[in-house]
């Protein structure tokens, strides 16, 4: 009942306020859509050299955006010369495909697209293997960090909107005038968590859909799971939100928590390799929930990995969220002992 | 015991070094107005959060109706009005009043007929579905008040309820506290600093600097301190302090 009283006057408000919804719905969608122009805006001038393939091989790579050079006297060298992006060698068994990988998003995108066409012919052709000229399989591309990039924009978009809303609710007394009814800590929090939550829930599920069928993001695993785990960012970052927003005096200090809290976890989140940071650093970034985020959702749209899989770290960011609200309950008994 | 709504024991609160409520002790009679008066700063306001629970005091013991603060029953049997007004701005009148008394558990029917019962106290029924961001500052006062009101408590406690009210409405706040003490037998304690509010409350407690100077009925400290009114009281009594 009193918790119910919260999610609604929650849902009040937030209806009124047409720019935070916007900002909420539609800013991660902006932001989301120009990295994916600004990473993906070169793709349509793939060059393709072909040696030796099968005629029907050559048609079917001709039908999709690539340029196609077919020369059966090919080099390395001349790939590296020209600044062809690419060189597939078709041999017996093996076919080969040397990347230039200069714009690693270029050499994904070349890859990803090669191994499907390849895919339902690979008896004829055999299995493919990858030589680069410049950097490895490894270099950090869009499609490995888009899926991180929807949790990145949940979680920085559900902190920043809870983070000011409590904190409204802070500096304008109405929590302690709360706090003077006989609503039980544990029942505001709880309001909170299920009326914002709404919000990031919604929030969610258009970042998701979007970046999924519009912006045609990778995603090899259930839709499912990638909901699941961006729900649990959510929980994460509003339980967060609001706690910090007890140490802050006014909407400029919880701004200052951005810099602080929101852009470090950006660092260790799949971004910049982890492997070859220092294992101090490495520490360093299991702390920070959108770590195990971003691991889960990679493994989940990348990897094709199912709940099994990401179980672990599905457990460890409900921890953060457990921890988090504990501490929100907390935190308002300086407000009231009780 | 059972003829004290508060019944306050030697208390005391400092802040970091500064004594803000000097080893205190004050009984507040059931079914009485009493009128806490002080200048401000002189610690009316953590007085009154002490009171309600919001505060921890250093030493001293609080009992209100009867139960130690804080107490989880206390909180449905006291209205509280603060000194700012604690209001959710976006929100109208009207989901303001039905947001606090959902919080109080009430009934649905309950909740429309105290709504109504509070607003056309303040006079406010008109302006319920206004969003209180455009509510002038009386208007806002008002509503406070009406939330104070909404769960139909045995005692109110009021911070300074009419500052910014004019004084039309003023007159018929106060009538309204006074019929609800007549006639519902309620507890309230105000505080105010307006020495003409003084004169209405059944029981008066003058406050300065965390010390009750002087108590008891207007007639009384009138007479006690020979004075004319309140100004006159309250500057003669200030200085048995200095």
């Amino acid at each position: 009942m009193r918790i119910s009283a919260i999610i609604t006057r929650i849902i009040q408000q937030m209806k009124r306020d047409r720019r935070t919804l916007a900002l909420l719905f539609l800013a991660p969608l902006l932001v989301l859509s120009l990295m994916y122009f600004i990473f993906n805006s070169n793709e349509a001038s793939v060059t393709l050299v072909v040696s030796n393939a099968p005629a029907p091989l050559i048609d079917k790579l001709k039908e999709t955006d690539f340029t196609i050079i077919v020369d059966n006297d090919f080099s390395k060298k001349q790939l590296q010369d020209k600044e062809y992006n690419g060189w597939l060698a078709v041999e017996q068994n093996v076919s080969k495909l040397t990347l230039l990988n200069d714009d690693p998003s270029l050499a994904k995108a070349l890859t990803m697209q090669l191994a499907q066409i390849l895919q339902p012919t690979q008896a004829s052709i055999g299995s493919m293997k990858t030589d680069y000229v410049y950097g490895d399989q490894d270099t950090a591309i869009f499609d490995i960090f888009s899926p991180m990039l929807i949790g990145f924009f949940v979680f920085f978009f559900v902190f920043l909107i809870t983070g000011t809303a409590l904190l409204k609710e802070r500096t304008s007394g109405t929590l302690e005038r709360l706090l003077a009814t006989p609503i039980k800590r544990s029942e505001i929090v709880a309001g909170y968590m299920v009326g914002y939550g709404l919000f990031a829930f919604l929030q969610t599920i258009i970042i998701v859909l979007f970046g999924i069928y519009v912006l045609d993001i990778v995603h090899v695993g259930s839709i499912w799971l990638v909901l699941l785990i961006n729900m649990m960012v959510a929980l994460v970052s509003l339980s967060l939100g609001a706690l910090l927003s007890s140490f802050a005096a006014s909407e400029f200090q919880m701004m200052q928590f951005i810099p602080l809290v929101i852009v470090p976890q950006v660092f260790f989140s799949g971004i910049f390799p982890l492997d070859s940071m220092a294992e101090w650093l490495q520490n360093i970034g299991r702390i920070m929930p959108l770590y195990y985020a971003a691991d889960a959702l990679n493994g989940v749209m990348y990897k094709g990995y199912s709940l099994s899989d990401i179980i672990v770290n599905l457990s460890i960011l409900a921890c953060f969220a457990i921890v988090f609200i504990m501490l929100n309950i907390i935190s308002l008994k300086k407000y009231r002992s009780l | 015991m059972g003829n004290q709504a508060i019944s306050i024991k030697s208390l005391e609160k400092r802040f970091q070094h500064k004594q803000v409520i000097a080893p205190l002790s004050l009984d507040v009679p059931k079914g009485q107005l009493m009128g806490l008066l002080g200048p401000s700063g002189c610690g009316k306001t953590t007085l009154i959060k002490m009171i309600m629970g919001m505060l921890k005091p250093d030493s001293g013991t609080i009992q209100v109706l009867d139960l130690n603060v804080p107490h989880k029953q206390l909180l449905n049997d006291i209205g509280y009005m603060a000194q700012s007004d604690a209001l959710y701005t976006d929100l109208t009148g009207e989901e303001n009043l039905h947001f606090f008394a959902k919080l109080y558990s009430l009934s649905k029917a309950e909740r429309i007929e105290r709504v109504a019962y509070a607003a056309s106290l303040v006079r406010l029924t008109d302006d319920l579905r206004q969003k209180v961001e455009n509510y002038s500052g009386g208007m806002k006062r008002r509503l406070s008040l009406a939330i104070a009101l909404i769960q139909n408590p045995k005692l109110l406690i009021l911070d300074e309820p009419t500052v910014g009210i004019d004084p039309v409405l003023k007159k018929e706040i106060w009538q309204e506290l006074i019929r609800l003490k007549d006639q519902e037998q309620k507890t309230i304690l105000v505080t105010t600093h307006a020495m003409d509010e003084a004169e209405r409350c059944d029981q008066l407690a003058m406050l300065r600097s965390g010390h009750i100077i002087a108590q008891g009925t207007p007639q009384e400290l009138k007479e006690h301190y020979q004075a004319k009114d309140f100004d006159e009281v309250f500057v003669k009594a200030g200085g048995d302090v200095q």
